[in-house]
């Protein structure tokens, strides 16, 4: 995660209102990530999601003048991220309505974990590191959309709770309640298949510990 | 006050993100230390979390950033912002 440095991001911005608009090559790179991955997030399709990276940019530039600065500048260019995600669903027709969410944070699903002791006998035949990535990546893309898009920000882009609630434009209290369930549903579906896994850090998984 | 398994699990993600209050988290703790079910659940739940937060996992697809910028110098070069 890049952290945000709002003195850099207001200084970029005024002199790219001045006349220097190469400074919006600067000004966009930390955000390059958080874009991409909420969009594939959103949109399931690389080429989709690289495209809309690249519409997301320019109406950031487009739209600098409209940035108050009472966000950061990172969460508002999530939002327009977001926006633009959320306008290419609709318009394919693959967008479930909002209300939906909302009735998805009210029920209550089975979040009971993978219950292992035995796990942590077993031997280790430790995981290729592009194994485990397509492993992790699988069960991430595998989550309901509203817990996708939490992780991501959350556990992934190493967001805080506020920012990522202003991101996807939900309240904090539903993203904690996402985040829990999110990380309920990929314990259950990674630590059994994750236990041969031996990684070097200490007490990953309780091996080493 | 004795917490059972269900209610540790409940406050799993809060207690790794430290946001369990005090008294709370003295309690799971304690019951971890006892519980192997729990203790297993916390930490394979707390490594999952480690592991997708490993830039490796996620990378940008090759060549993304440099079309991005191809892109916006273009971009940059009609519009005023």
């Amino acid at each position: 995660m890049t952290v945000s440095n709002p003195e850099f991001e207001a200084d970029c911005i005024r002199r790219i209102q001045a006349g220097e608009k190469h400074l919006f090559h600067d000004l966009i790179r930390p955000c390059e990530r958080p874009i991409y991955f909420l969009l594939l997030s959103l949109l399931r399709n690389e080429a989709e999601a690289e495209d809309a990276a690249q519409e997301t940019a320019i109406k950031v530039y487009l739209n600098l003048h409209h940035f108050r600065g009472d966000s950061q500048f990172r969460t508002w260019v999530l939002s327009i991220a977001r926006n633009e995600g959320l306008g290419r669903l609709r318009k394919t027709g693959t967008r479930r309505e909002d209300s939906l969410d909302a009735e998805i944070d009210e029920q209550t699903g089975d979040y009971t974990p993978a219950i292992l002791t035995s796990w942590r006998e077993i031997p280790s035949e430790s995981l290729e590191r592009k194994e485990l990535s397509a492993l992790l990546r699988k069960a991430i893309e595998g989550l309901p959309e509203i817990y996708r898009n939490v992780v991501l920000l959350r556990d992934i882009e190493e967001m805080d709770v506020r920012e990522t609630a202003t991101a996807l434009g939900i309240t904090e209290g539903s993203v904690k309640v996402r985040l829990h369930r999110a990380r309920a549903l990929l314990q259950r579906d990674l630590a059994p298949r994750l236990k041969g896994f031996a990684p070097k850090r200490k007490g990953l998984f309780g091996w080493g510990a | 006050m004795r917490i059972d398994c269900k209610h540790v699990w409940e406050h799993i993600s809060a207690y790794i993100d430290g946001e369990v209050d005090t008294g709370l988290r003295a309690e799971i703790d304690r019951h971890v230390e006892t519980c192997e079910i729990c203790s297993a659940v916390l930490d394979s739940t707390r490594n999952v979390v480690v592991l997708v937060a490993d830039d490796r996992v996620f990378e940008l697809p090759a060549g993304f950033s440099e079309r991005l910028h191809a892109r916006l110098d273009k971009e940059l070069e009609l519009a005023e912002p």
